[in-house]
């Protein structure tokens, strides 16, 4: 583990002086191609960098992936062509928006549970409280509830 | 002679506060336990003298960075003789041991205050709260002097001269980020304290709420106010003009801040309707426990992050046997001490009290949601599925809408009555708030930006929905005095409070909404003399040069910027710069900064024949962002200073008293009568 | 009763995800495998570092298990390996090389410098080779079997104890 984190600083360090820069100057034909290129190399993980979009790093391995990324939006290929073409050999690692499949039905799906869950909670809690404002409570018979409770705590 | 013992000096402070605080922890919940009122009165001198020691130790780390002094390991690894003095003194936090020296020396003192305002309190309970306080000081001041000694000495081979600070340390956002975030964390154990007290004392009524309150508000001040720094730095420091990049350091932070604000709520409901006890007391030590789990993330290792500290096993291992011991502690004393049987306190749909449960809900879901999306990709690794990565696209994917129906409910909040209330008046004072909000909300992104967009129009709809009921609300409550200015200085400061913090919700969501759609990114090739046009504004090179700086070499760009033909004129100078001891390349982003837009110019690379690659953005609102966060931490802070927190006792009891459920709600069914 | 077991719900939550916690301290959360392993190695069609004008493609490294080495000059850590890449030549490991982002000049004099275990080597100037097989930093090196199909990959320097560790017995394997 020590050498891998020794190996990670050394390729970290190659890095400094590569000569490839974040700012491409790139010509798209219509604004619906740009943003398709902004949305896609925003939305992948560059796999050298801690945690960083592709768009968002100097590595050269970055700027590798986003003039793929151009070349094959001028190819005419589709969204989901190039993200496949980028997973074929980089992995799901470097997606951002993790694809809805058997491993990852719960981290989309708990979210879902919690708000139904959440739902039935505010119903269940609101109903049974509108029950007992029927029956709510003198100050005085508060006042001795508080200290029944209080004793009970105390001793 | 002396200066040389100066880190000696402080080591042995750090040891005699840490049996102060375990004194601290002891001595007061024992003599709680047994009603030893000489025990107990322990508590308060600790405090002081821990915080008094933890200074010390602090002030000689702080001399040992000021006299150079690398004889100590970490002098030596983080500064440098020639660093200015400025940045000498915020290095002391820029690493691990420096800044786990700075969140004891908090600790202590959010203590040693604790110990200053809670004289009005029952006896037990200031001895029960400096107990838990000394106790989570002991865990702390324990990891510093076992695996995170500042002080360590580099004897007898000590170096000539240390290492630099990290030059992306060498900045003001990051010298005050820190510090801020910290506060916040630490300030959540004093609210913690006061949430075990009360169960350990077995007091879970108002009163023990109505003393966190303040506690909570500042703490939760202080915690937005570092978020709002770390995102304002990534923006001009780090990235390319990003503002948040959920980051699992980052979540790290947000997460205790989501379930602070959901306490910040619940707390006002336990307090003046005697609700949701429990609920209360598990958000004050959910809170914390997050705070400390932020702590563990982000230097133990566990995670890939931008942000993260240097890693070290021992220390995550350490880290976590204190969370562990802490929040399992804490947990065991509420299930066996929280109350079995609760008064119910009824309520409507149509209520406060309704719509509060709905926030705590929601924000407890916006919490786990952040968690699960953080932690996910490890526990997909732990069980050999496989290496994924969860970033933006899917919290942004679940956060939108779940701040979309919290706003909904905002807007409703402030206007409801607790208890019950009649649809047919929430109607009358809402519909015209909906309407405008619905029909501004879709023309301003018709006038304002390149294109009508749903996202946007979204956005202000949920800003406006925030705010246009909180007027609504203030000229009802102003329109009976004398004069309206009477009447706004009727409002109580905790009202003032809220509405400063919803509005800095709606500051914060105005601002990412318009921020996230109408920026306008071009990246030009760009010489001398060459001219571009972004969003109306003409950027010209001028000139093109190097300069050298006091440790790096930069090339520097001259660029006039001029709005449309004959608007003022202005300068903008990005550079890039060659740190020359590291041989790292840094871009200084050239920022004009403006309420409504910022101008944001950065050099990219050398294109060979004189020009540059350039990236030159207009980024609308951007400031929003930060200003909303500036008006939430505004909000929590003027809601602490209203006056009933400073009530004496007898006043706080007959307060408690004529405040419980029924009578108040007899009050309001008179008004909604009447 | 049962209000009480509710009450300990948040703990053994808590808990779960301590012992979670406690077991990814022990991790690297930077290891990852390639996206490549137990597929074929990528088709291509190059020149060979020492000869422009002899073409190859994926063909050359079936036939016989093989270690295909991407490296460059320009890459400390790649020199690094060369002694450990040189002793695996000597134990019998066919070698290839794919000179990675490299020139031909810059390419050969690593080579006489620091000595040649290849049996021929991929010029891949433009990265394309390196892109297609997911290399992310030099050096990374595959364990192509005979058929051509990717059985293992490392990651970054090769250790002497890499050597005998996981590379040889991984060769073994798919002998």
């Amino acid at each position: 583990m020590a050498l891998n984190r020794w190996l990670i600083a050394i390729l970290l360090l190659l890095l400094a002086g590569s000569a490839l820069g974040a700012v491409e100057i790139r010509e798209f034909e219509d604004p619906v191609t740009k943003q398709r290129y902004q949305d896609l190399t925003a939305s992948m993980r560059c796999p050298l960098c801690e945690n960083q979009a592709i768009n968002d790093s100097d590595a050269p391995i970055s700027g590798d992936m986003r003039e793929r990324v151009y070349q094959l939006l001028q190819d005419g290929k589709s969204d989901t062509e190039i993200i496949n073409h980028m997973v074929q050999r980089f992995g799901e690692y470097i997606l951002y928006n993790p694809r809805l499949e058997n491993r990852t039905y719960l981290l989309w799906g708990i979210p879902v549970v919690l708000v139904l869950l959440g739902i039935l909670l505010v119903v269940w809690m609101v109903r049974a409280r509108r029950n007992a404002s029927a029956t709510s409570l003198s100050t005085e018979e508060r006042a001795r509830l508080d200290e029944l409770i209080n004793r009970e705590r105390s001793s | 002679m002396f200066t040389e013992m100066i880190p000696e000096v402080g080591h042995f402070a750090l040891v005699i506060a840490l049996l102060m605080a375990a004194v601290q922890a002891i001595m007061p919940l024992a003599g709680a336990a047994t009603r030893r009122p000489l025990w107990m009165a322990y508590g308060r001198p600790m405090a002081a003298g821990q915080f008094l020691f933890l200074l010390i130790a602090y002030g000689c780390l702080t001399a040992s960075y000021m006299l150079d002094d690398f004889s100590v390991a970490n002098v030596a690894n983080n500064s440098n003789t020639m660093l200015p003095w400025y940045y000498k003194l915020s290095a002391v936090w820029g690493n691990h041991e420096g800044s786990v020296l700075l969140w004891s020396l908090m600790l202590a003192g959010w203590g040693f205050v604790a110990s200053i305002f809670s004289r009005q309190l029952p006896r037990d309970m200031v001895a029960r709260v400096m107990g838990v306080l000394g106790a989570v000081s002991v865990g702390f001041l324990l990891f510093v002097l076992v695996t995170s000694n500042p002080f360590d000495r580099l004897l007898p081979n000590m170096p000539q001269d240390g290492a630099d600070l990290n030059p992306l340390l060498q900045d003001f956002g990051l010298v005050v980020h820190p510090p801020m975030l910290y506060m916040g964390y630490v300030g959540f154990s004093v609210v913690f304290a006061f949430a075990i007290a009360a169960l350990l004392g077995g007091r879970l009524d108002a009163a023990w709420t109505r003393w966190a309150r303040p506690w909570t508000n500042i703490a939760w001040a202080f915690l937005t106010v570092g978020i709002a720094l770390g995102s304002w730095w990534a923006y001009y420091e780090l990235g390319w003009g990003g503002w948040w990049f959920w980051d699992p350091v980052e979540n790290a932070s947000l997460l205790p801040w989501l379930t602070g604000t959901a306490l910040i709520h619940s707390l006002a409901v336990t307090e003046k309707r005697g609700s949701f006890k429990s609920w209360t007391v598990l958000l004050a030590i959910a809170t914390f426990s997050l705070s400390l789990m932020g702590t563990f993330l982000v230097r133990s290792g566990v995670l890939t992050s931008v942000h993260a500290f240097a890693n070290d096993p021992a220390r995550g291992f350490f880290i976590l046997m204190l969370l562990a011991i802490t929040v399992t502690l804490s947990l065991l004393v509420f299930a066996l001490r929280a109350p079995r049987v609760s008064h119910k306190v009824g309520f409507n749909w149509l209520s406060r009290d309704a719509l509060l449960l709905i926030n705590n809900i929601l924000l407890v879901i916006m919490t786990v949601t952040v968690l699960l999306g953080t932690l996910y990709p490890l526990i997909l690794d732990s069980l050999g599925l496989g290496k994924i990565s969860v970033g933006p696209p899917y919290f942004n994917a679940l956060f939108v809408p779940l701040m979309a129906v919290t706003s909904i409910f905002m807007g409703l909040g402030p206007v409801a009555r607790w208890k019950r209330m009649a649809a047919k008046e929430l109607y009358t004072k809402l519909w015209l708030a909906g309407v405008v909000a619905l029909v501004l909300g879709a023309l301003i992104p018709v006038f304002y930006g390149p294109e009508w967009n749903v996202w946007v129009a979204l956005g202000m709809l949920m800003a406006l929905w925030i705010v246009l009921p909180i007027l609504r609300d203030i000229w009802d409550k102003t329109r009976n005095a004398r004069s309206f200015g009477a009447g706004l200085k009727k409002l109580s400061l905790t009202y003032w409070g809220m509405v400063l913090g919803h509005l800095g919700v709606a500051f914060t969501i105005v601002g990412v909404a318009v921020v996230s759609h109408y920026n306008i990114e071009r990246n030009v090739r760009m010489g001398p003399g060459d001219s571009v046009e972004v969003a109306g504004y003409h950027f010209t090179m001028t000139e093109l040069s190097s300069r050298r700086g006091p440790n790096f070499l930069a090339d520097t760009a001259e660029i006039e910027v001029q709005r449309g033909e004959n608007g003022r004129q202005f300068t903008m100078q990005p550079e890039k710069r060659l740190y020359l001891a590291t041989g790292m390349p840094m871009t200084q982003v050239a920022l004009r900064a403006g309420f409504f837009r910022d101008l944001y110019v950065a050099m990219g690379e050398d294109l060979g024949d004189g020009s540059w690659a350039m990236r030159i953005q207009h980024k609308p609102l951007v400031r929003w962002l930060w200003l909303g966060g500036l008006l939430m931490a505004a909000g929590g802070l003027l809601a602490v200073a209203d006056k009933r927190y400073r009530r004496t006792r007898v006043r706080q009891q007959k307060y408690a008293s004529e405040n419980t459920g029924a009578s108040s709600s007899n009050r309001a069914s008179k008004e909604a009568l009447a | 009763m049962k209000r009480r077991l509710l009450l300990f719900l948040p703990l053994v939550g808590f808990l779960l995800l301590a012992v979670f916690l406690y077991l990814r301290l022990s991790e690297d959360p930077s290891y990852r495998d390639s996206a490549l392993v137990a597929r074929n190695f990528p088709e291509f069609e190059a020149s060979t570092l020492e000869d422009p004008d002899r073409r190859v493609d994926q063909s050359v490294l079936t036939g016989e298990v093989t270690l295909v080495n991407v490296w460059g000059e320009w890459c400390p850590a790649c020199k690094q390996e060369m002694p450990q890449l040189l002793d695996l030549a000597d134990r019998g490991v066919r070698m290839v090389g794919v000179n990675y982002r490299d020139t031909r000049e810059k390419g050969r004099e690593f080579l006489t410098e620091f000595g040649n275990p290849f049996e021929l080597n991929i010029f891949d100037p433009e990265g394309d080779i390196g892109f297609d097989l997911g290399v992310y930093g030099a050096p990374e090196t595959f364990l192509v079997d005979a058929d051509g199909i990717i059985r293992y990959h490392h990651t970054g320097y090769i250790s002497p104890a890499d050597v005998s560790d996981t590379i040889m017995p991984e060769v073994e394997k798919w002998r």
